[in-house]
């Protein structure tokens, strides 16, 4: 047998997910100088992950990602197969047989619960959901969101909270030439809310907003942001905080609360950041009425302070809430998963079973990696990593036979009947959406369900 | 918006930004780094990885180093792309202690 990774026997790799981590570990494998083949698996029939579902409609320029990902989707050693699951359509060990590895990229698909009392009342949501819902992801198309009440409120203080609150904010008018999806836009333009509170558990300080899309918050078209000038006094330990020369993002943030907290609101709306308050249940008789919160005061040494309830209790009337406190990855049946901290255990991307041994074969990158933190770019260095540790396991990859990949997998595909979607399927359904956006002024419009896409497709 | 690597890149070149870039839009000569502003996505990942402080954005630009708004512009397109972790120069580490970091 030849060698492992040369013409003669190609390093063939399941990469399960199609956002950027699975993406950039994708061109890694391709730019790795061996002769390799990729099969990326995807269980919508679109690719592109969060940059296509997660990303603001508003933020066009960060899609431009799929330009670098476009390219490398189209080189000749990557195969596309969408609208299979992996997991129910094909089973890991059905990847395994036809790979020599398989490649974890399938993000963090749900959100952490508060672990409140009133949590699922209706009004009550996840982040995630609104951000699906306005993206046009199938899986939340059908959501409904309640917005005939002035008041919304968003729990947490990160990149999600910041979308959320600014998609709430704008005007249909600042909306309707995105790709935000058509059925979300008819909602918000019909929204009542006037008042949307950011809330978080620590301090100005802490606040996770990068300074880009807070400053956003003072250019809204029809929204004025909101400080209260008193929750600006920092602990000594916030101040050391800002005085590190590393922490300039925090520093930056806190001035631009302070511009906010300077101006005198005119506008239809106010987005209005609370801090160092946690939700402790969310109240109403059959539906959301009220959230009631905790104050919190900062305990511990700078860059190390969490917050602690004082006992000091507030109630703030709402007619619609969102959580957004950090996603949490999703197990796949048959992988080894650590429901704790929802991520595959795993060292430098190789999987770990149980007893921490490695599994043979099996690697991970991004969100299901390391947790869902950092943005787009972060992705890259963590695939790349994995991607390292790989293509350093070559000898013990090497099996005796060579691995069908693709061929493998087609035939699988043919005798269950599924309805895989390569990549020049989905070239032409971005060319469709292109087209049914144009109309409207739309950088695209949309499929927002499976058959509309496979129908398109013929 | 743009964003920008100025001097304090020089005889430094640690590269650390290139690990994070989502759209390879670094571009590199002996000296240093500049991104390409006709490819870069504005996405803010860089910035924080620098260990010197070398890259700036938008607002953010201070006024005595907007000159290398256009230097970036004009230099990234003809160098070649840098999209992997190299070493650093070997006067990194006394540049990075002079300037502070």
């Amino acid at each position: 047998m030849n060698t492992l990774g040369t013409s003669e026997n190609p390093l063939q790799v399941a990469v399960v997910g199609s956002g950027p981590s699975g993406f950039y570990a994708a061109e890694a494998l391709i730019k790795s100088g061996r002769a390799v083949r990729v099969g990326m698996f995807e269980r919508l029939a679109s690719p592109f992950g969060l940059v296509r579902s997660g990303v603001a409609p508003d933020h066009p320029k960060l899609k431009q990602a799929i330009l670098v990902y476009d390219k490398i989707a189209r080189a000749p050693e990557f195969s596309f197969f969408g609208n299979i699951n992996v997991g129910k359509d094909i089973m890991l060990g059905e990847l395994h047989q036809n790979y020599h590895a398989v490649l974890f990229t399938c993000g963090a698909e749900t959100d952490r619960r508060l672990g409140i009392s009133g949590e699922d009342l209706r009004g009550s949501h996840t982040a995630t959901e609104l951000v699906g819902w306005y993206n046009g992801h199938p899986d939340y198309r059908d959501r409904v969101f309640d917005l005939s009440h002035e008041v919304a409120v968003i729990i947490g203080q990160g990149n999600v909270a910041a979308d959320v609150c600014r998609i709430l904010a704008k005007t249909a008018d600042e909306l309707k030439h995105t790709d935000i999806s058509e059925h979300a836009l008819d909602t918000l333009a019909e929204s009542k809310v006037r008042e949307i509170h950011a809330i978080g558990r620590r301090g100005p300080a802490q606040a996770k907003f990068t300074s880009r899309e807070l400053r956003e918050f003072g250019e809204l078209g029809d929204c004025d942001p909101g400080v209260d000038a008193l929750e600006l006094t920092l602990n000594p330990e916030s101040e050391a905080e800002l005085a590190d020369k590393n922490n300039v993002v925090s520093a930056k943030n806190v001035e631009i609360f302070r511009d906010f907290a300077r101006r005198t609101p005119s506008k239809h709306r106010r987005c209005i950041f609370q801090f160092l308050r946690g939700p402790v249940r969310l109240e109403g008789t059959g539906r959301l009425e009220r959230v009631v919160l905790e104050r919190n005061r900062l305990q511990g040494a700078p860059f190390q302070q969490s917050a602690r309830g004082t006992g000091e209790i507030s109630t703030l009337e709402c007619g619609i809430l969102f959580r957004s406190i950090g996603y949490k990855g999703v197990a796949v049946s048959e992988a080894p998963f650590d429901e704790r901290n929802g991520v595959m255990p795993n060292r430098a991307g190789r999987v770990l079973d149980s007893d921490g041994s490695v599994v043979p074969g099996l690697y991970c990158a991004g969100w299901i990696k390391r947790g869902p933190t950092g943005i787009i770019g972060t992705n890259r260095a963590c695939s790349v990593e994995t991607v390292g540790s790989l293509l350093a396991d070559l000898d013990a990859l090497a099996t005796r036979d060579a691995k069908s990949g693709m061929a493998g997998v087609r035939a699988l595909i043919e005798q269950r009947g599924l309805r895989a979607v390569n990549y020049d399927g989905w070239l032409k359904l971005d060319a469709a959406e292109v087209e049914r956006g144009k109309l409207k002024g739309k950088p695209r419009e949309k499929f927002t369900r499976l058959h509309e896409m496979l129908a398109l497709l013929g | 918006m743009t964003t920008i690597v100025t001097e304090n890149c020089l005889r430094c070149r640690f590269t650390d930004c290139v690990t994070v870039c989502p759209v390879n839009c670094f571009h590199g000569d002996d000296e240093m780094l500049y991104i390409d502003p006709e490819v870069c996505i504005d996405c803010s990942a860089c910035v924080p990885e620098c260990p010197v402080h070398a890259i700036h954005e938008g607002e953010d630009i201070p006024d005595n180093l907007k000159d290398w708004i256009q230097i970036n512009a004009e230099r990234a397109p003809n160098l070649p792309v840098i999209d992997g972790k190299q070493d650093p120069l070997p006067t990194a580490e006394a540049r990075q202690a002079e300037l502070g970091y």
